[in-house]
């Protein structure tokens, strides 16, 4: 065991230590892009914009921002760093050793998941400059953050796992991600949508996790808070055994 | 005790490419043993099985009694891989991907940096730990490559093709380096295209031949099967024509080099007679190629 926590402990220092190197690749970016839209969304837009259950737009949307770049930066840290170590073949330093599946996936996710909470942070902050955040339920907040980010940093390392060329990686971001967490609730309260829509939007787990998120900051929800903290411990495990499943099985990684 | 024991390993890839036919051999502990075999023959797809990266389709393979279908954790402790390609991250330091792979095997830190000084330095890296590992050298990539796959004390070191592309006064650098390894009881596979590398450092040695061994015996006796001998004799004067005489294949090379081959265990001293005979004069004498090289041929050439 003490065997597996060092190999462990040297993933996660790996991963940390490149995401820290190349900090204007990973780090930098989402804060620009968030402050962006904390100017034009929150400031230009937003002032013309009616409060929304009793709140400024800028702090509706302010949760759902700090969210989607939790969202993408778990996601790309771990798909990129994985693929990235099957293309240079690094991984086989890993696969060499008897360094157990579980070890690989918790090291991987927890590296996507710290980087997704540091830029979390850092777009807190930045939105500290525009508006003044409230925190209605501190450990909902963790709670959601914490799950989501797991569960983004799950899915890139499956995709990962499964990427055989640089346009793999990114076609899930692009044509999935991007879209879904657009149509996730950030800019919007459910309520505004016609009913069909309302009803296409229950299948987006990150509505899910916008709104528990936001539940966590301001005390409201478009959904249950309960149903999306369940959801979240389900997609946890599920991703979690599928990624387990296919290293086992050598898929994408043995020949 | 069997530092490798493998029972018909059979290897058959997605694409329907017969790998392995079901090939068997032992490796005894402390042997210096050489697995030879042109491109495609193999060597790699078994170091692969053997290491992780390559899954089997049939057969057993055991690492010091460790069988790597049911205690694969264990044998791969008992391995060290030093690969044919190069497989670290070039933006890392030299010193990391030593003591990163040291992690992968649970080795502490302290200790770890302590084999990885030891190591560095007995293969002239030590100076280069802190530059990035792409700014290194063809040479001194792959001694970083045979530093990373010594840090955690393999029982079984495999060398894949270690000397390639390796200058030749580097390549016997690396050649004393591994003897001395093996004399201090760690247990080495080399598979190589460099036959003259086999016959220098090899105590056994199989061949593979589109998957299957065509070949498992001591170096000795291997060359003993070796039934010519081949020299090249550089002449103190020119020739026009080329003798002939009974039982040698003389081979004109240039106005004043001859290429002779002639049955083991017919006397060289009565070849420069007859030669001397017809007016030429031996300067000076070579092997054209090693030993092991010709039968290496011979064998692969026989299973056409």
């Amino acid at each position: 065991m003490k065997s597996d926590l060092i190999s462990l402990y040297t993933i996660l220092h790996k991963e940390v230590t490149r995401f820290l190197r190349i900090w204007t690749q990973t780090l930098l970016p989402s804060a620009i892009t968030m402050t962006l839209y904390f100017i034009i969304f929150g400031r230009f837009i937003g002032s013309r914009i009616n409060d929304i259950q009793g709140f400024s737009y800028i702090n509706f949307i302010a949760p759902g921002l700090i969210m989607m770049a939790v969202i993408t930066n778990s996601y790309s840290n771990v798909v990129s760093s994985f693929f990235g170590s099957k293309f240079q073949r690094n991984i086989e330093e890993i696969l060499v050793s008897p360094t157990p599946t579980w070890v690989i996936i918790v090291g991987y996710a927890v590296g996507g998941v710290l980087r997704g909470l540091i830029v979390g942070l850092l777009v807190t902050l930045v939105s500290l400059f525009f508006t003044k955040l409230v925190i209605y339920n501190i450990i909902l907040v963790i709670l959601f953050v914490f799950l989501t980010s797991l569960v983004f940093s799950l899915a890139g390392l499956l995709n990962g796992i499964f990427a055989k060329s640089f346009d793999d990686v990114s076609i899930v971001p692009t044509f999935v991600l991007t879209p879904l967490t657009y149509l996730g609730g950030i800019f919007y309260s459910l309520s505004v949508l016609p009913p069909v829509w309302q009803f296409i939007s229950q299948f987006n787990p990150i509505l899910y996790m916008v709104n528990g998120f936001r539940y966590g900051f301001l005390g409201f929800s478009d959904i249950s808070v309960t149903l999306g903290l369940s959801f979240l411990v389900g997609f946890v495990v599920i991703l979690f055994w599928l990624n387990w499943y296919f290293i086992e099985k050598g898929v994408g990684l043995r020949t | 005790m069997k530092a490798l024991s493998i029972h018909k390993l059979e290897k058959t890839y997605r694409n329907g490419v017969v790998a392995l036919k079901g090939i068997s051999m032992d490796v005894e502990e402390g042997d210096f043993f050489g697995l030879l075999g042109p491109n495609g023959a193999g060597k790699t797809t078994t170091i692969g099985i053997l290491t992780g990266l390559v899954t089997k389709t049939g057969g057993t393979a055991q690492v010091f009694g460790k069988d790597i279908d049911k205690e694969f954790e264990e044998a791969k402790r008992l391995v060290g891989i030093v690969p044919q390609e190069m497989n670290f991250n070039i933006f890392e330091k030299v010193i990391d991907i030593v003591l990163d792979q040291a992690g992968y095997y649970g080795i502490p830190r302290d200790i770890a940096l302590s084999r990885a000084e030891k190591y560095l330095k007995q293969l002239g890296l030590w100076e280069k730990r802190t530059v990035t590992s792409r700014t290194l050298s063809g040479g001194m990539k792959r001694r970083l490559m045979i530093a990373r796959g010594l840090i955690h004390h393999p029982k079984l070191l495999i060398l894949d093709e270690p000397t390639a592309g390796v200058d030749v006064e580097l390549r016997r650098s690396m050649w004393d380096f591994l003897v001395d390894l093996n004399k201090s009881g760690t247990t080495i596979i080399l598979t190589t295209h460099y036959l003259e590398e086999a016959e220098q450092l090899c105590k056994r040695i199989a061949i593979i031949n589109k998957g299957e061994i065509i070949e498992n015996t001591t170096k000795k006796q291997l060359l003993s099967q070796l039934n010519r001998e081949s020299y090249v004799l550089d002449l103190l004067h020119g020739i026009n024509n080329v003798p002939e005489i009974l039982g040698v294949t003389i081979t004109k090379i240039d106005e004043s080099t001859l290429e002779v081959q002639f049955p083991s265990g017919k006397s060289i001293t009565a070849l420069f007679k007859e030669l001397e005979r017809h007016g030429i004069i031996i300067k000076s004498m070579r092997t054209k190629t090693n030993r092991l090289e010709e039968l290496f041929l011979d064998l692969v050439e026989d299973k056409k």
